[in-house]
């Protein structure tokens, strides 16, 4: 079985980076030019990682599978960015910012990588400042921040309710001077089906060309991915339509680990779905719950319109619960408290399948403008898509999966236990624990982008000389013949339903059996369900059109044969899980109150799965969570 | 609610294509356009046949994928892109018709998709600002009133989805280019670059084959993003200023 070592530097953890950054080995200007690198992925990681590393003189090949790299999912994240700039003087720091973070994900990250995030934190600010990001400003000029769930301090950075979109472009925009240069390749319409290894190393990829289905090789001398998280997996979330997990799900079967697949994030505040016929859900900037109160009617079934509920009837569940957080509490808690009030039957809207978020007060306080100032482009969406004026009347929202802080284990430096392959931003697993604060994804990508992996890539590249692979290497031939066979494979069935069909059954049974709580009976039953639907797929699944062509059905079926294999993953995660932390949460495992009971004793620690081949169960290493420098609370957001 | 429709097809570049006349029956009034179009093609995979190609992503109207024109409309009705129009604002039995965006500097690739990789070339020719990751100074160092944050935020809000282009007569791409060059103009970070940004941007979307403004506003009226035609303006005094200054 395999050790997984961290490569956690030693000393005080307050200068563990700085330590490894003044030490770390380098690669000389001369040999960077030697080196070429694969980037999978063109969202806020993987952008920034291409242009950092082609503007410091390594050869870039970078891939996405959409048809420029400014449209990565990143684009549509709106809150905010957090930075421990404590501009504010409201006591932030870096030690608050990492201690937020590693709380908010119940303690089940890593202590120093979170510390490392917490201190880049500011130098990303200053980065997307210097590109030329709009953030908003103070009247005085000075940047503008906001509060976030989670946190006792203004520390998010923000641009509108369009925060991901404008920082995606300033990477998206390095990215296109890189490109200009000539120092990056940018593959668009590119999809990876398979990661190459070679002697135990990742040294290339397989993709297929979406637009002509041409497959091609490409050899490297390493291969990051930064190919996002699998929320998809659950067939509606929050999630752009084309978010998969196919490059790490291939990389997974290639060998490299895949951690904590069970720790997934559901969104409190989305627009409840309308139909079965709904193909993704829309959300509400958490940023919304600065100045909205949540709130559902004390009486079950209350079928009045909410301007009619007087204000002794209604329960600020939040508020009530958490005082000190009120409606700020963390997604995992907001969440769970939502589904709670709709298990007791006093939900709202369609189904009873949703809560009100009421900016009434907000209004009252600040007026109309200063709130249309703030949100008006959220409100302006919300009417568009439910026909329903918010200034008027309360939102109806809902919980939707969102994010995953499961992904490929990494180690400190971001690299993978298969040597050579690094994981960026959401498709790794390392710095949100088992949930994830409002504003760190986009810390997140950022800082392991443009500040963490240019200088651990070092440590890796400094023993590769010389090791240069070639795509005619029997490697090669295998993996783009077993990418061959599998899209054959899909061809051949020649049914009658579409992927897409079979992908809503899927999400529908994890979202019932592996959501917002979890049980022992439930992932049993989605254990021996998600086979037989994956058989059946198998069996009906109708992919017109060939393989040498753009042909977006098969596209589509490719990445949800991956999300039955992953699905069934995360509920064996879930079930081996025995205790409550962040967003999983164990029926069996809670406190009086309802809170959530975590087993530091048995599991503080990640749990990395190891492929093991064709219906064969992988096999469970554990890597376990020291906290040398703080100590796990139990978490309370009460007081 | 039942629509009938008429969909561009076109298997690629190089063949001539054609209208396709397709009934979409029990579409609910909820649905977005997108997901009637999802519909009409679950039911002809169940029918063998070949889905009509469409791209879209985010479906929030924020990542500039869907590229269709709804009724002679680039990214159809409503001032959003196409995955925000909702089958409500239809009437019961309508004639819809669904083509992709038509610029020549915008070829076909299949049915309703586009190649749109003529934007990005244009953003490659000069719209960043050179910068080197790390050592950037603090950010607040350089004070920027909200007035000018905000004008460059109204500008930078593009999506780059190219119904401008799609939009316009004269197939012209300066809303999309002015709006780049407004953002940065508006940053004392753009200011070193000023000039050959606007230069560089022009040459670059002339070699892409996309005309000149010729004041239909077109571009302006069908914008998902708002930007405003006053940064063609901006466009037009950089671009003049920056030749001018080349000139001596």
């Amino acid at each position: 079985m395999i050790e997984l070592d961290p490569k956690i530097p030693t000393g005080p953890l307050k200068t563990k980076w700085q330590h490894f950054k003044e030490h770390a080995k380098l690669v000389n200007p001369a040999n960077k030019r030697k080196f070429r690198i694969i980037v999978v992925g063109s969202g806020l990681a993987g952008a920034s990682a291409a242009a950092t590393l082609a503007d410091q003189g390594y050869n870039v090949d970078c891939f996405c599978f959409q048809d420029s790299p400014r449209r990565a999912h990143s684009i549509a994240a709106q809150g905010g960015i957090n930075a421990a700039k404590n501009y504010r003087n409201d006591g932030d720091s870096g030690w608050r910012l990492f201690y937020d973070t590693l709380k908010g994900g119940d303690f089940r990250a890593r202590e120093a990588n979170v510390h490392r995030l917490a201190e880049v934190s500011r130098n990303i600010i200053d980065q997307c400042v210097a590109q030329g990001v709009p953030f908003a400003r103070e009247y005085g000029g000075q940047l503008a921040n906001r509060s976030f769930g989670g946190a006792q301090v203004s520390r998010t950075f923000y641009a509108r309710g369009q925060t991901g979109q404008q920082l995606l472009l300033g990477a998206y925009a390095s990215l296109s001077h890189q490109i200009k240069s000539g120092r990056v390749t940018m593959h668009t319409h590119s999809e990876m089906l398979d990661l190459v290894v070679v002697d135990g190393h990742a040294k290339g990829i397989i993709v297929r060309n979406l637009l002509t289905g041409e497959l091609t090789r490409h050899a490297a001398d390493t291969v990051m991915l930064a190919t996002g998280g699998y929320s998809n997996v659950y067939y509606l979330s929050t999630n752009a339509r084309g978010c998969n997990t196919t490059a790490i799900w291939r990389a997974y079967k290639r060998g490299a680990l895949f951690a904590n697949p069970c720790y997934t994030q559901i969104h409190p505040t989305c627009i409840p779905v309308a139909g079965d016929f709904q193909s993704k859900l829309t959300l509400m900037s958490e940023s919304l719950r600065n100045d909205g109160r949540v709130w559902v009617p004390k009486k079950k079934g209350d079928q009045r319109a909410p301007q009619d509920i007087p204000e002794e009837e209604r329960d600020y569940y939040l508020e009530r619960k958490y005082p000190a957080y009120g409606n700020l509490a963390p997604r995992d808690i907001s969440s769970r408290s939502a589904k709670e009030v709709c298990d007791e039957g006093r939900g709202v809207g369609p189904g009873g399948l949703g809560v009100y978020l009421d900016f009434k007060d907000a209004i009252a306080r600040l007026g109309k403008k200063e709130v249309e100032g703030r949100y008006g482009n959220l409100f302006e969406m919300y009417e568009n898509i439910t026909g329903e004026n918010a200034y008027e009347r309360p939102m109806r929202i809902f919980p939707a999966l969102h994010y995953t802080m499961g992904g490929l284990w990494v180690d400190y430096h971001l690299m993978s236990n298969l040597p050579g392959l690094y994981v960026l931003g959401e498709a790794n697993f390392s710095d949100h624990g088992a949930n994830r604060l409002g504003a760190s994804a986009l810390m997140q990508g950022l800082a392991d982008g443009y500040f963490i992996v240019p200088y651990t890539l070092g440590e890796y590249l400094s023993t590769q000389f010389g090791n240069k692979v070639t795509t005619d290497s029997p490697e090669f031939e295998e993996a783009e013949a077993a990418v061959r066979g599998r899209m054959n494979r899909l061809l051949e069935v020649r049914g009658t339903v579409s992927s897409e069909k079979f992908h809503r059954e899927l999400g529908t049974l994890l979202w019932e059996k592996c959501g917002m709580a979890r049980s022992r009976e439930s992932l049993q039953e989605a254990l021996t369900e998600i086979p037989k639907i994956r058989a059946r797929f198998w069996n009906e699944v109708g992919v017109p059109g060939t393989g040498a062509s753009f042909n977006q059905a098969l596209e589509a079926a490719g990445r949800v044969a991956d999300f039955f294999e992953l699905g069934e993953l995360l509920c064996r995660d879930a079930l081996t899980r025995e205790e409550s932390c962040g967003g999983h949460f164990r029926v069996e495992y809670q406190l009086p109150d309802g809170e959530a009971l975590r087993n530091d004793e048995l599991f503080q620690c990640v749990h990395a799965w190891q492929y093991q081949g064709e219906g064969k169960e992988p096999t469970l290493i554990k890597e376990p969570l020291n906290y040398e420098f703080i100590h796990p609370a139990t978490r309370n957001y009460k007081h | 609610m039942n629509f009938h429709l008429r969909i561009w097809r076109q298997d690629h570049e190089k063949v001539e294509g054609f209208f396709e006349e397709i009934e979409a029956l029990d579409i609910p009034a909820e649905a977005s356009f997108l997901e009637m179009l999802d519909m009409v093609n679950n039911r002809l995979i169940e029918k063998q046949k070949v889905p009509v190609a469409f791209e879209s992503d985010c479906r929030e109207g924020i990542c500039g994928t869907c590229s269709m024109v709804i009724n002679g409309i680039p990214q159809g009705p409503g001032r959003s892109a196409a995955c925000q129009v909702y089958m409500r604002s239809f009437c019961d039995g309508e004639t819809i018709t669904v083509e992709p965006f038509r610029a020549a500097s915008f070829p076909i690739i299949k049915d309703l998709v586009t190649n749109r990789k003529a934007y990005d070339r244009i953003i490659q020719a000069g719209g960043f600002i050179t910068e080197h990751t790390g050592g950037a100074p603090d950010a607040s160092a350089t004070l920027i009133s909200k007035r000018e944050a905000d004008h460059a935020m109204d500008a930078a809000a593009c999506i780059g989805c190219g119904a401008c282009a799609a939009a316009c007569p004269n197939s012209s791409a300066m809303l999309f280019v002015g709006a780049k060059v407004t953002h940065l103009v508006h940053l004392p970070q753009g200011q070193p670059e000023r000039k050959e940004r606007a230069l560089n941007m022009v040459r670059a979307m002339d070699a892409e084959g996309f005309g000149n403004c010729s004041n239909y506003y077109a571009c302006e009226a069908v914008c998902p993003a708002n930007i405003s035609a006053s940064v063609i303006a901006t466009l037009n005094r950089e671009y003049v200023a920056a030749s001018a200054a080349a000139a001596v």
